[in-house]
């Protein structure tokens, strides 16, 4: 494919073993890395999920003290967000960008290295907090004081720890915008870009914007544990709610920053397997943006009862459901992207489909939790548990199980097992419900969350959501059998690997060369821009 | 495709109905829940609006998936169909903007109507201020100079599973707070230590407690009975344990109750209360837990010593 020139030669004599990984500046090892930091989280926060799940799994205490339990929601919360989806994303964006975009690697190498290598000391110093006098943050993910004032010696290093998330993150959101904006190959302008590509641009964006909010936050929490300040102190003249305000402004757009990139996975999946192009390519590029403006109007909506004034409250509510828009629209296009076409069904598109439709099922929840009335009996049960389980799992995770399965013959040049796909697909979709579904009845009928010990009434849908995590859990094991099986060997994938996959990524050798497009694609004669789809002639003739 | 695909689907919808019916078997008292309806107008109110945004969410499904399901039906390519080439349709796109909006804004106007009237506090015939504690409520009858403790009542026995639960386990309290009916009760809410919420899901009624904040709600409540709830944010180690029980009962009843209420706290004062006694006790304990966060670390381990549910 690409000719191989003496710089790249000269680059190929990277360290090998352990070194490589420390050392290595390539955005493909990179990704690697991130890829399956991601997945041993997965498998620790999961792990965390089982022991509440187990607790919750008859009324009584059975296992575990009501703290340890409120330390095991405030870790799984924190590791699943900051240590799964998060890192999940990035690896992704290290891997996919370079190729999507037709560039030779991210524009800020050195500091990639460094921003995947703050994140094991991170979450180490994190999960060593379990260990210490006090036990581990146990006030929630959220931090809210005064509780999380009273945690025990753990505070510090948890703050610490956020802080090298926070940088971690930035790092490689500036890395993800100075790469998308200088290196694309000739020819591919910004509305060229896949929908991958922009999903995280704008997300880098947002990223950039209010991560350094949460730092900010949390430091104000050091300051008024250890240095006497009363930020949020009453009885120094602070606000208890200010902190809630500054921690959602990070918040919110955080909820986005964990779903919009799935967006861009599931517009890459759906038209290769529908083999039509995208619907709506422009106007899903809009959606995004304008979800990415109104997560920064929202945030409050995350604290209706702290018993804001009646105009917050109409404001918050009027701009919580505006959002319901842009998300519609681009569930609308998926669905027009599939119409028509031609559609077959490997694990990837199983996993998207599934996506499109338990990811409406909590944007449903969520238009019902934005109506400020209802929102005060819905709001801290498990109604709202279920919400965000349902646009997290069976969404964010969901759209990186797919990723995996869509790109993984690409990265290996190994094609995986379709029959363990599948059952891994139906195995998960299954228990993901049997999990979550139930969680919306409890809710409703009055079961406030983070608590370790429930009424009677409660114990049937608490039974049926225990068996299904520990199913969902268990079914996550094949996918780990199914991804070393595929590093390992397996049939030789194709170059193209999917018969309707369209995108630069797919014109180069499965795997791709250890450094790609270092002579840059001429996009503009190997596309046909019309229809989003490759000009099979031009590919063959470049030079 | 290899098995063609009629057959698939029907094996698939035979799957998911045996998953159904063994899951009725398997718990065959389920009864699936809703939100309760309540007994005050402004709990129906809420209640209306939670059904009308749910059938609406239905039938936008049914929409969405109906075509979803079509389409996958359908356009398969194990049929031999060619995939259409068409990608854009402004007209499509400003519909699907335009019809959601409009939904929208049927449901905000209703919406925003209820809130307002949950906000308007005036004119109230009562005051209660309720105040949260680690991990127990206290409730002060403003206009009555009646002050007590509410404690959780169920037996640690029963938490740590060695003897059986009673029906009302962990929304069961040693002094309930007593309300009348048909009266508009103003209810104040602050907390001596860190954040709760006070819930009563018949009420409809759930606000922050916050530390050097007062928030205010109100309810009229219409039906005599009792009506359970819990603390609703996060607030340590016992945040599950500290519920809210309200009892109402007809106005004549309640001012009997609060004079009689009032005699035994004048006879308090030679000591025989043993309620109100073991409640200030808590709060005591509880006042030791929340001590300034510049304590030490013992100080913290201790304030996270089970209090609340080793009362009984």
């Amino acid at each position: 494919m690409s000719t191989t020139t003496a710089d790249e030669h000269h680059d190929d004599h990277h360290p090998s073993g352990i070194m490589r990984w420390i050392t290595t500046t390539n955005h493909k090892d990179i990704g690697t890395l991130y890829l399956w930091f991601s997945f041993i989280m997965f498998f620790i926060g999961g792990f965390m999920a089982l022991i509440i799940r187990s607790e919750l799994f008859q009324p009584g205490m059975q296992f575990v003290d009501p703290q340890f339990f409120n330390s095991m929601t405030t870790m799984h919360a924190i590791i699943m967000i900051f240590g799964v989806v998060m890192p999940a994303f990035t690896g992704l964006a290290n891997w996919l960008i370079p190729l999507m975009i037709g560039g030779t690697d991210m524009a800020l190498p050195r500091m990639n290295n460094w921003s995947f290598w703050i994140l094991p000391f991170a979450f180490a110093m994190m999960l060593s907090t379990l260990f210490m006098d006090g036990g581990g943050p146990a006030g929630g993910w959220t931090l809210y004081p005064p509780l999380s004032l009273q945690t025990g010696d753990a505070l510090p290093f948890v703050i610490f720890s956020i802080h090298f998330m926070g940088m971690s993150s930035i790092m490689g959101a500036i890395n993800v915008v100075a790469t998308i904006l200088n290196m694309r190959a000739p020819g591919m302008t910004l509305m060229r870009m896949p929908l991958f590509v922009w999903t995280w641009l704008i997300t880098a964006y947002l990223l950039i914007a209010v991560m350094p909010v949460l730092a900010g936050g949390v430091t104000m929490l050091l300051t008024d544990k250890f240095f006497d300040t009363s930020f949020f102190n009453a009885a120094g003249g602070g606000d208890p709610v200010l902190f809630q305000h500054i921690f959602w402004f990070f918040g919110h757009p955080e909820v986005y920053i964990l779903i919009l990139p799935s967006f861009g996975v599931i517009s890459s999946i759906i038209p290769t397997f529908a083999r039509k192009p995208l619907f709506g390519y422009s106007s899903m590029v809009y959606a995004t943006a304008s979800i990415a403006f109104l997560s920064f109007i929202v945030w409050a909506h995350h604290m209706f009862t702290v018993g804001m004034p009646l105009a917050g409250e109409l404001f918050f509510m009027f701009a919580t459901m505006l959002i319901a828009v842009p998300t519609g629209v681009k569930v609308f296009n998926w669905i027009c992207t599939m119409w028509r076409g031609a559609m077959t069904f490997e694990t990837p598109m199983l996993f998207a489909i599934a996506f499109i439709i338990l990811f409406t099922i909590g944007g449903f929840s969520g238009l019902m939790l934005a109506i400020t009335p209802a929102d005060f009996q819905y709001h801290d049960t498990y109604f709202v548990v279920a919400h965000f389980h349902y646009v997290l799992v069976p969404g964010s995770i969901f759209a990186i199980i797919a990723a995996v399965y869509y790109w993984l013959p690409k990265w290996t040049g190994h094609m995986y097992s379709e029959f363990w796909g599948k059952t891994h697909f139906w195995l998960s979709t299954i228990f993901v419900n049997i999990t979550f579904f139930p969680m919306h009845f409890v809710g409703l009928a009055g079961m406030p969350r983070r608590i370790p010990d429930y009424a009677l009434q409660f114990s049937d849908y608490n039974q049926m959501a225990t068996i299904g995590a520990f199913g969902f859990g268990f079914a996550q094991l094949i996918f780990l059998g199914l991804v070393i099986a595929t590093i390992r060997g397996g049939a030789k994938a194709t170059d193209r690997v999917w018969e309707g996959a369209q995108g630069l990524e797919w014109t180069l050798s499965s795997p791709p060369p250890y450094h790609s497009f270092t002579t840059p694609p001429n996009v503009d004669n190997e596309w046909n821009w019309f229809t989003r789809t490759v000009n099979d002639e031009a590919i063959k003739t470049r030079s | 495709m290899k098995v063609n695909t009629p057959k698939r689907s029907i094996c698939y919808i035979l799957l998911v109905g045996l998953i159904g019916v063994y899951s009725q078997n398997a718990w065959s008292d389920i009864q699936p829940y809703n939100m309760p309806e309540g007994v005050t107008e402004i709990s129906h109110k809420v209640f209306d609006l939670h059904m009308i945004i749910f059938y609406i969410c239905c039938v936008i499904g049914v929409l969405v998936f109906g075509a979803m399901a079509v389409t996958i039906l359908r356009d398969r390519k194990s049929k031999g169909v060619t995939p259409a080439k068409f990608h854009e349709s402004t007209f499509l796109e400003f519909l699907w903007t335009a019809v959601p909006f409009a939904i929208l804004i049927g449901i905000a106007i209703p919406a925003a109507k209820v809130l307002i009237e949950m906000e308007d506090v005036s004119d109230a015939d009562m005051t209660i201020k309720v105040t949260g504690y680690q991990w127990l409520w206290r409730y002060e009858y403003i206009d009555h100079d009646i002050d007590f403790y509410s404690v959780l009542k169920t037996s640690r026995d029963e938490i740590y599973n060695r003897t059986e639960k009673n029906e009302n386990y962990l929304l069961e309290v040693d002094n309930e707070l007593v309300l009348p009916t048909n009266r508009k009760v103003r209810i104040l809410l602050t907390s001596n230590d860190v954040l709760h919420a006070w819930w009563v899901p018949d009420l409809a009624l759930k606000k922050d407690a916050i530390p050097g904040y007062i928030n205010q709600m109100w309810t009229e409540i219409n039906e005599p009975g009792i009506y359970r709830g819990q603390c609703a944010e996060l607030c340590g180690r016992d945040h599950g344990f500290m519920p809210v029980v309200v009892r109402a009962i007809p106005p004549e009843e309640f001012d009997a109750w609060a004079m009689q209420q009032n005699n035994k706290t004048v006879a308090k004062s030679g000591g025989s209360d043993t309620s109100l006694q073991q409640g200030n006790e808590n709060v005591a304990n509880a006042k030791e837990t929340i001590a300034p966060s510049k304590q030490d670390q013992k100080n913290i381990a201790a304030a996270i010593e089970p209090q609340a549910i080793t009362n009984q």
